[in-house]
């Protein structure tokens, strides 16, 4: 097992005909990903990458039986896309695009609880580099090589900085279950604490661990969660602790943030909720790998 | 983005929001020129900046005749404002802003914000507006108001009459805070803002609301579709080295240590200046040259890490998927070459074809310090660094 997809999913690609996602097309082909299809109005019955394209995601659907897609449009129309493939009825949705307006991506989320749970699409991202269950299915940008299978859950906000996790937990010989990328942007589509939610339910995975940053109040979120739901062990690398604090104008931003976005407020918050922190960025791997031989 | 105090009032007049009478100036002569045009015995002379607690500061001042207009002017033009909200630099007066001033009976908080918990639009309001409202919000939080706006109808009238009632603002005015909350929410929504503040909001004793202050600042994802938003950027009000970064794509946040640091993805760049510190450096900036790192991008960073005067190493850490590390090392050899970087420079490569790309940085000839793993990075940087001071000062002993 692993979540959200593996060798068997049908995936296609929205905005397949551009360059960089023709590119990551036959990469993902190339790992073993089962991409049926891809998605570009006024395209349709063209192939690309050995996949045929389609005008709608409804359409594609249909011929294809596609489960989860994965978005490469441009910001102005990402939005968009990523509604149209809830309305087709996908079921796991990745959205790589970097840039799309902020409230482009609350009316996505608006629209997405239009649809009663059972039948609601999950998205991650946008702005990351997408999901892979490593031997099984990759569903993004990031290089397959540098994943084991195994027995550890990733979230990360960062691509990079989640692939400097996986290449540390390589060197220990220790693989992954599945890796999510949730994205950098304020708006995004799930949270830490619904993956982590998926992790504690998926048999395969055995110990999680979360890669946040300063800003924002999901860390904080994921913490209280943790600590009342997973039974898991979690382990957590919160970067920025060095970083400036943003300067922004005005007051309201001070007043709404509330206790728990700095770096250091994060660590402290996630330690007493029982989560393993990694102390620096070099000793992710290390920390890993030191829980587990507890844990066996 | 942000804009300027008399160019968001212009814009959220447009939406019903009452503000003041007002003119912009570019000199002392024109402001008092324009306070005349205005009218009145009494103006507020502002210093456009793109900064809050502009008041304290001396941004600000309540002038009652020509004479004191005029020297109020002479005082703020070509001075730098330094606030609470700016560095230690402060921003550039290049435009004052002249009010007539106004009665004011009370005054109140109003802010409009993207709430990051419910991920939807948050109205924030106090019934203690004015420059003391980071204070109140610490010290009580629960005087602070809130509602949530539910983006498939928008903001209703029953949530601006709530927050009227709970301000305690006189009954026979909560039509005109209904209508300027509206009016900010509407001016939030089509322009697509990240923030529109007043404060503070104030009834005047002659009962008319009127927003005496605005700021707004808008979502840089949207501004495609905003041109007349675009137009308003004001450079004068930005770092120099930031604003130049961002035009090339990078994203730069100047800092006061010395080694300089260029890496893909804020994730990574923000961890790798962890580390920095944590082997005893401290970070010269934040830089993120964006997933991919082509050549080009690599030498606009040096370019742009050597400009600061105080980086005496430069720690280069790329994690390379898709663009392989061979590729990698090729921009930085040939970035090396076209920019002259006089200080140790630290490279480290991971992922994808790691090893042709350390056997390209071992046969370039150039005096490049390898690392293998992030830790190791971070100490031979600083170590680059301490040798090179402990030298520079043999030197200067010498001489």
């Amino acid at each position: 097992m692993s979540i959200f997809i593996n060798r068997e999913t049908p995936v296609i690609v929205q905005g397949i005909t551009g360059k960089m996602a023709r590119f990551h097309t036959a990469d993902m082909v190339a790992y073993g990903t089962n991409v049926v299809g891809g998605v570009v109005p006024g395209k349709g019955g063209q192939l690309v990458e050995g996949v045929p394209v389609f005008d709608t995601v409804q359409e594609a659907v249909r011929a294809t039986g596609a489960e989860a897609s994965l978005v490469f449009v441009p910001p102005p129309f990402a939005a968009d896309s990523i509604m149209e493939a809830a309305d087709a009825g996908i079921r796991y949705c990745v959205c790589i695009t970097d840039g799309i307006p902020a409230q482009d991506m609350i009316r996505v989320k608006r629209y997405m609880y239009r649809y009663p749970k059972d039948r609601r699409m999950v998205l991650t991202g946008p702005n990351c580099a997408g999901t892979i269950s490593p031997g099984q299915a990759l569903l993004g940008i990031m290089p397959g090589h540098i994943y084991l299978q195994g027995p550890v859950g990733i979230i990360g906000r960062s691509g990079t900085l989640g692939y400097e996790a996986a290449a540390q937990l390589k060197a220990h010989g220790i693989g992954v279950s599945t890796s999510v990328g949730i994205g950098g942007d304020p708006i995004n589509g799930s949270s830490f604490k619904d993956i982590i939610q998926r992790f504690e339910e998926d048999d395969e995975t055995k110990i999680i661990c979360m890669i946040g940053e300063i800003g924002g109040p999901q860390e904080a979120e994921a913490a209280a969660y943790i600590r009342d739901h997973v039974t898991k062990p979690v382990i957590a690398y919160v970067a920025g602790l060095t970083a400036p604090k943003g300067r922004t104008m005005g007051h309201a931003g001070a007043i709404i943030s509330a206790f728990g976005e700095s770096a250091s407020e994060k660590v402290e918050i996630l330690s007493a909720a029982g989560v393993t922190v990694a102390p620096n960025p070099a000793v992710i791997g290390d920390t890993i790998a030191n829980v587990m031989k507890e844990v066996a | 983005m942000d804009i300027h105090e008399y160019q968001a009032k212009e814009i959220l007049a447009k939406f019903g929001v009452e503000v003041p009478p007002g003119a912009l100036a570019y000199s002392p002569e024109q402001a008092t020129y324009r306070a005349r045009e205005l009218g009145g015995e009494r103006w507020v002379v502002k210093a456009q900046v793109h900064a809050g607690g502009r008041g304290k500061a001396g941004g600000v001042k309540v002038c009652d005749s020509d004479a004191e207009i005029q020297e109020t002017c002479e005082q703020l033009f070509g001075r730098n404002l330094v606030t609470h909200q700016t560095d230690a630099e402060g921003k550039g007066i290049y435009r004052v802003y002249v009010e007539g001033a106004v009665p004011i009976e009370r005054e109140f908080y109003l802010g409009f914000v993207l709430d990051r918990q419910t991920q939807r639009v948050m109205i924030v309001a106090s019934g203690e507006g004015g420059t003391e409202i980071e204070d109140i919000s610490a010290n009580s939080p629960d005087s602070i108001v809130r509602a949530i706006v539910e983006p498939a109808v928008g903001l209703q009238d029953f949530q601006c009459r709530q927050i009227a009632f709970k301000l305690g603002i006189d009954p026979s005015l909560t039509q005109h805070v209904v209508r300027t909350m509206q009016g900010c929410y509407r001016a939030f929504r089509e322009h697509d803002a990240t923030m529109v503040e007043i404060n503070p909001m104030v009834v005047t004793s002659d009962k008319r609301v009127l927003a005496l202050d605005a700021k707004m600042t808008f979502d840089d994802n949207a501004l495609f579709r905003h041109p007349q938003i675009s137009e308003l950027r004001d450079k004068s009000q930005e770092d120099p080295r930031e604003s130049r970064a961002a035009d090339s794509g990078l994203s730069y946040v100047g800092l006061d240590g010395n080694i300089g640091c260029i890496v893909n993805g804020a994730g990574l760049a923000m961890a790798t200046m962890d580390t920095i510190k944590l082997a005893g450096g401290e970070p010269a900036n934040f830089l993120d040259i964006g997933g991919g790192a082509t050549p080009d991008r690599v030498a606009k960073a040096f370019r742009l890490v050597m400009s600061d005067k105080n980086v005496q190493a430069v720690l280069v850490n790329i994690f390379a998927g898709i663009n392989r590390c061979d590729w990698v090392a090729e921009g930085v050899v040939q970035a090396l070459k076209e920019v002259r970087v006089d200080v140790p420079v630290i490279v480290r490569l991971a992922g994808t074809n790691v090893e042709e790309g350390q056997k390209i940085l071992a046969k370039s000839g150039l005096p490049i310090i390898r690392a293998n793993t992030l830790m190791e990075a971070a100490e031979r940087a600083v170590g680059a660094w301490q040798n090179d001071l402990s030298q520079n000062t043999v030197v200067r002993a010498a001489q």
